[in-house]
């Protein structure tokens, strides 16, 4: 059976690891590539890495960065930040990446996740997408950071991307980012039910059973930030209360 | 001179993730961007993302496709196809058009097709390999264990002499497959952490 993933988020702002809350507020975190050597040393089924300022700034996440954490840690790597050409895509595919997240730019230009898509395969281009409630409780789509309103539907979006050809969604809640208070459940269930490629949530994980109630909404993987970095909760943790609950987690190998 | 494995490298993704798991395990490896780089090689890995069709023509026009099958059944050297580079094993393949494969392993390459309503394609994650014959490539590794999986096409048609192992979804498909020097996995082994990397060793040590 495809087993639950469970992957950590880290955030970038260029060089640190940092944490914002509601995509603002911000702590610094240290080294990214220390961070995501004590991931892999536990093992974690994913690591998701993305630049938060690089489409602000017009910048890209660092490739360097990434070749340095793919050179230790030999497991599955998200890239994203800044991504505007199917050549940024390749060069973050060669430093180790394996599959890399659009968002911002495919608000301006969706025909690039048509080249990348057609290029490298739909199985290794993520769309991710920012969603904000509104005060009448509609979801909309934000882009750059989630300073910039687009005016899109989310549901809609999804649907759009997938024609374009992404071949998994990370969906992130603006409202819940880092206040650990839950993940937006309704927005969950309202996407899984538009979604055709595999559903990636993230913004506002809880606890262990908040992971639960979000498999339960239709995701098909759970990412976390804050809860890692900043309570005693780990990976491990979540994906043993998914098991009590009848979720199929990963077996663990060790070599002699 | 111990053992010194080749990577293929034709522009097919992520070929620096197999070369850092060997370096990282002590395995002598170079990369391999034109055909006279194999006569250096004396193992060959054929890592790979992408579309079939694309690196069917790339193979042909850098006449890779005559050169791996010269060192493979001529030379005997053998050969570990990742990915994409397992699907190029085949016979043809149909993404993105029909295509020629290497026609090391006899068999087609379609697209998954959902087992059930609760099935998401592309098959993405980690998913167990069950053992159908036994392996060399799955020496210390038990049956059943977890591998990182990221594709929509997978491998069909196999003869059952040939199939290593089968994987849970899509209805079942071949994850493994195996003729004599020639062996193929559809998951990453680069990207199983330490389960991969004692399947790399085993190939490296064959």
């Amino acid at each position: 059976m495809l087993k639950v993933r469970v992957i950590p988020i880290v955030m970038l702002d260029g060089y640190s690891v940092v944490k914002t809350i509601k995509f603002s507020t911000r702590r610094n975190l240290g080294n990214p590539i220390t961070v995501a050597q004590i991931y892999n040393t536990r093992n974690v089924d994913e690591l998701i890495l993305l630049d938060i300022d690089a489409s602000k700034h017009e910048e890209k996440i660092d490739q360097f960065i990434i070749s340095e954490i793919s050179s230790k840690c030999f497991m599955p790597l998200t890239v994203g930040g800044g991504i505007r050409s199917v050549d940024d895509v390749r060069l973050l595919l060669k430093a180790g990446a394996d599959k890399v997240v659009i968002n911002s730019e495919g608000y301006r230009n969706p025909q690039l996740i048509k080249e990348c898509s057609d290029e490298f395969g739909s199985q290794c281009i993520v769309g991710s997408v920012d969603v904000k409630k509104e005060s009448d409780g509609s979801y909309k789509c934000y882009s750059n950071g989630g300073v910039q309103a687009t005016g899109k539907d989310p549901m809609q979006w999804i649907e759009s991307l997938e024609d374009f050809g992404v071949g998994e969604i990370i969906i992130n809640s603006i409202d819940r980012d880092g206040t650990m208070a839950g993940y937006d459940i309704e927005l969950i269930e309202k996407i899984s039910q538009h979604v055709g490629v595999p559903l990636i949530v993230a913004g506002g994980a809880k606890d262990e059973m908040d992971c639960v109630k979000a498999m339960k909404a239709g995701a098909n993987a759970i990412s976390a930030a804050s809860i890692f970095h900043f309570t005693d909760i780990t990976p491990e943790q979540v994906k043993n209360e998914l098991k009590e609950n009848g979720y199929p987690v990963r077996k663990i190998f060790s070599r002699n | 001179m111990g053992t010194v494995a080749g990577i293929i490298d034709i522009g097919l993704g992520n070929i620096d993730s197999v070369r850092r798991a060997l370096t990282f395990m002590g395995f002598a490896n170079q990369l391999c961007a034109k055909i006279d780089d194999l006569e250096n090689v004396d193992r060959i890995i054929f890592p790979g993302v992408g579309n079939f069709y694309k690196a069917s023509e790339v193979l042909k026009e850098t006449r890779f496709n005559i050169a791996i099958k010269e060192h493979v059944l001529h030379l005997n050297k053998p050969i570990l196809g990742i990915c994409l580079g397992m699907q190029l094993l085949c016979d043809r393949g149909y993404e993105g058009g029909e295509a020629e494969g290497l026609k090391l392993i006899s068999g087609e390459v379609v697209k998954l097709e959902k087992g059930n309503s609760s099935e998401r394609v592309p098959h993405m994650g980690w998913n167990e390999v069950h053992f159908k014959n036994k392996s060399i490539l799955f020496k210390d590794i038990p049956d059943r264990m977890d591998f990182y999986f990221n594709h929509s096409y997978h491998f069909s048609k196999v003869e059952q002499n040939k199939v290593v192992s089968v994987t849970p979804y899509a209805n079942g498909f071949v994850s493994t497959v195996e003729d004599k020097n020639v062996f193929g996995v559809q998951f990453h082994p680069e990207k199983s952490q330490e389960l991969g990397l004692q399947l790399l060793k085993n190939f490296m040590e064959l």
